[in-house]
């Protein structure tokens, strides 16, 4: 553009109007995507007739209340709920990045027969959603005395979360420098500590990407614990919430709450992390 | 590989292979992999007080012809059309707009529009459905008011209780919730666009929509292949946003019943209807099919014929 500014001084005088044009677009489809979220939001801290009377009114000393937020928090578990989120989400991110890695690095690095097709099989995986086997999976949990567990959804997370990573994975791996690994083994360190203390490390950028991306669907899951664990124990949040809602439909206050107790921490998770993850996702690491 | 094969002769059992791949593949195998086989196979057997019997085709020219199944078969499957339909029309249009005005040069406050439109992305399909329910419900009106302000009033309906409107409207909400996919996936080839082509191209003259149909569009179309796959296989697996919204019945009279709530009634039954394991299996097994036959489609021909620029 600067080449352009430099041909045609007079342009400078036109992209005024054209900014403010695309600044206010940008800016219409922001209030597009916000205004529903902070309508739920502000309207959960107010009383019942204010949310009627004057929905897109922030709430005051007259209307605050947090009554919703106390009759969620007596009639169901929420702390649980997010506590099983939480435990099912790092367990199987934590295992689908160090197996994802471990095998990412086993296949692009030795050379085996039956390579080819696990790489295929991997492969295939990223366009073939797991819900589909979901018949044959909930026998197996049932077999496995595994329905209405933690460990049930761990296990089908990671093998869901499992393709995606070993792709974006493989891909990083193969810009590592072989001398990096060559000098190791010609000073004959073992194939262990090469991939566990030269190739983990130089993996972290690329495993934060993985991490991003594994850990959204997985918290915000609803089929898998509907299906494996819809027990009051083993409740996610996702679940939690739609079991919630479902049940006190007309409960304004309590829906309302219900929404905001499980929008409010993604959204500032997503504050902390979303450098983390458009970088991600425009450093072309999803091709 | 002939190489490694006449080296592995000498070389001690490859441990360090079983330990690097093994519990990966192991996890991936027994809960993906053979899940969905068991699954295709399952669709060829007939489940009944316990005893199953190979029938073959049968479940799936009950599910195609028979009365009770074929009419909610084609209606789920005629419906995930429609909603895919709305979803390229409306969701990939916006996503390119969204994602050229973004990559403007120069263009403040560029990061901040990028998060913000991005995050309705994050949240929960299901959290998401129940705001919109909440947002278009007649009782709370605000949509309603909304209308009225602008002068629009009368074109306001309970939209997602209607027969005519229902599917739509849930549509619309997940374009809504995703558009920032495209948005992101699309500005992301933008930005590896080289100055240098977009510059000659207005040293030639070219205005900035020659510029964009005939340089820029040319370039992003491989990415909006990918956006359209991985909508495609998104929009045939949708499940949640139904459920959330409408239950497993997709009303009202089934019509927003998609193949992913198709399954889940197949499986495990409702109302009078029994679940059943071998039904479900088939029709997973066609969905399956529907999304294999449009990956493959993609990586046969679009894929070929769209050349991959490299910079």
């Amino acid at each position: 553009m600067k080449l352009l500014d430099r041909l045609m001084p007079s342009s400078g005088i036109r992209q005024v109007p054209k900014s403010v044009t695309i600044h206010a677009v940008l800016l219409a489809y922001t209030v597009i995507a916000l205004f529903p979220i902070i309508v739920v939001v502000i309207n959960a801290f107010k009383e019942r007739r204010a949310i009627f009377r004057d929905p897109l009114g922030l709430p005051d000393s007259d209307s605050f209340t947090l009554v919703g937020f106390q009759q969620v928090l007596l009639r169901s578990d929420f702390g649980l709920y997010s506590w099983n989120s939480l435990v099912v989400t790092i367990l199987a991110v934590g295992l689908v990045l160090l197996l994802g890695a471990m095998a990412a690095w086993a296949l692009t690095e030795y050379k085996f027969k039956g390579n080819l097709l696990i790489t295929f099989l991997f492969a295939m995986g990223i366009m073939i959603p797991i819900r589909l086997g979901t018949v044959s999976i909930l026998s197996l949990m049932v077999s496995l005395d595994l329905v209405n567990t933690l460990t049930a959804l761990v296990l089908v997370y990671i093998a869901q979360g499992l393709p995606l990573a070993v792709y974006i994975l493989s891909e990083f791996v193969r810009t590592i420098p072989k001398e990096l690994t060559e000098a190791a083994r010609c000073d004959s360190v073992s194939e262990y500590k090469i991939f566990f203390c030269v190739i983990l490390p130089l993996l972290k950028p690329a495993m934060a990407t993985v991490a991003v991306f594994t850990m959204i669907p997985i918290w915000n899951d609803l089929w898998f614990p509907l299906i494996l664990a819809p027990g009051e124990e083993t409740r996610t949040i996702t679940l939690g919430v739609q079991q919630f809602v479902g049940q006190y439909v007309t409960d304004w206050n309590s829906v309302l709450s219900a929404l905001t107790l499980a929008i409010v921490p993604v959204l500032i998770l997503y504050t902390i992390f979303s450098r983390q993850l458009i970088r991600g996702l425009t450093s072309g690491a999803v091709k | 590989m002939t190489p490694s094969n006449q080296h592995d002769e000498k070389k001690p059992f490859p441990w360090h292979l079983v330990f690097f791949l093994g519990p990966g593949l192991l996890i991936y195998v027994v809960f993906s992999v053979y899940p969905l086989l068991d699954t295709l196979v399952l669709s060829l057997y007939n489940e009944q007080q316990g005893q199953s019997s190979f029938v073959g085709l049968q479940n799936f020219i009950t599910l195609v012809t028979d009365d009770t199944w074929s009419q909610a078969f084609w209606n789920a499957l005629g419906n995930n059309f429609k909603f895919f339909a709305i979803h390229m029309l409306v969701q990939n249009p916006i996503g390119l707009l969204l994602a050229v005005l973004l990559s403007a040069p120069k263009l403040r406050l560029s990061g901040t529009y990028r998060t913000l439109i991005f995050m309705p992305t994050m949240l929960s399909v299901v959290i998401i459905g129940f705001v919109w329910q909440l947002l278009l419900s007649p009782i709370w009106g605000i949509s309603e008011d909304f209308l009225y302000n602008i002068g629009l009033g009368q074109y306001f309906d309970a939209w997602l209780g209607k027969e005519g409107s229902a599917l739509i409207t849930l549509a619309f909400i997940s374009v809504w919730q995703f558009v920032g996919i495209p948005m992101m996936l699309i500005y992301a080839t933008l930005l590896n666009i080289p100055d240098d082509i977009v510059d000659a191209s207005v040293v030639d003259g070219a205005n900035s929509f020659q510029t964009f149909w005939h340089i820029k569009l040319p370039l992003i179309l491989p990415t909006i292949a990918m956006v359209s796959i991985l909508t495609f296989v998104a929009n045939f697996n949708a499940f949640e946003l139904i459920y959330a919204v409408k239950g497993a019945l997709a009303g009202p009279n089934f019509s927003t019943d998609l193949m992913g709530t198709f399954f889940y009634r197949t499986f495990f039954g409702f109302q009078l209807q029994q679940g059943s394991a071998s039904m479900g299996a088939a029709v997973a097994t066609l969905m399956f099919l529907i999304i294999l036959v449009g990956v493959m489609l993609f990586l046969f021909f679009i894929q070929r014929r769209i050349q991959r620029f490299q910079f």
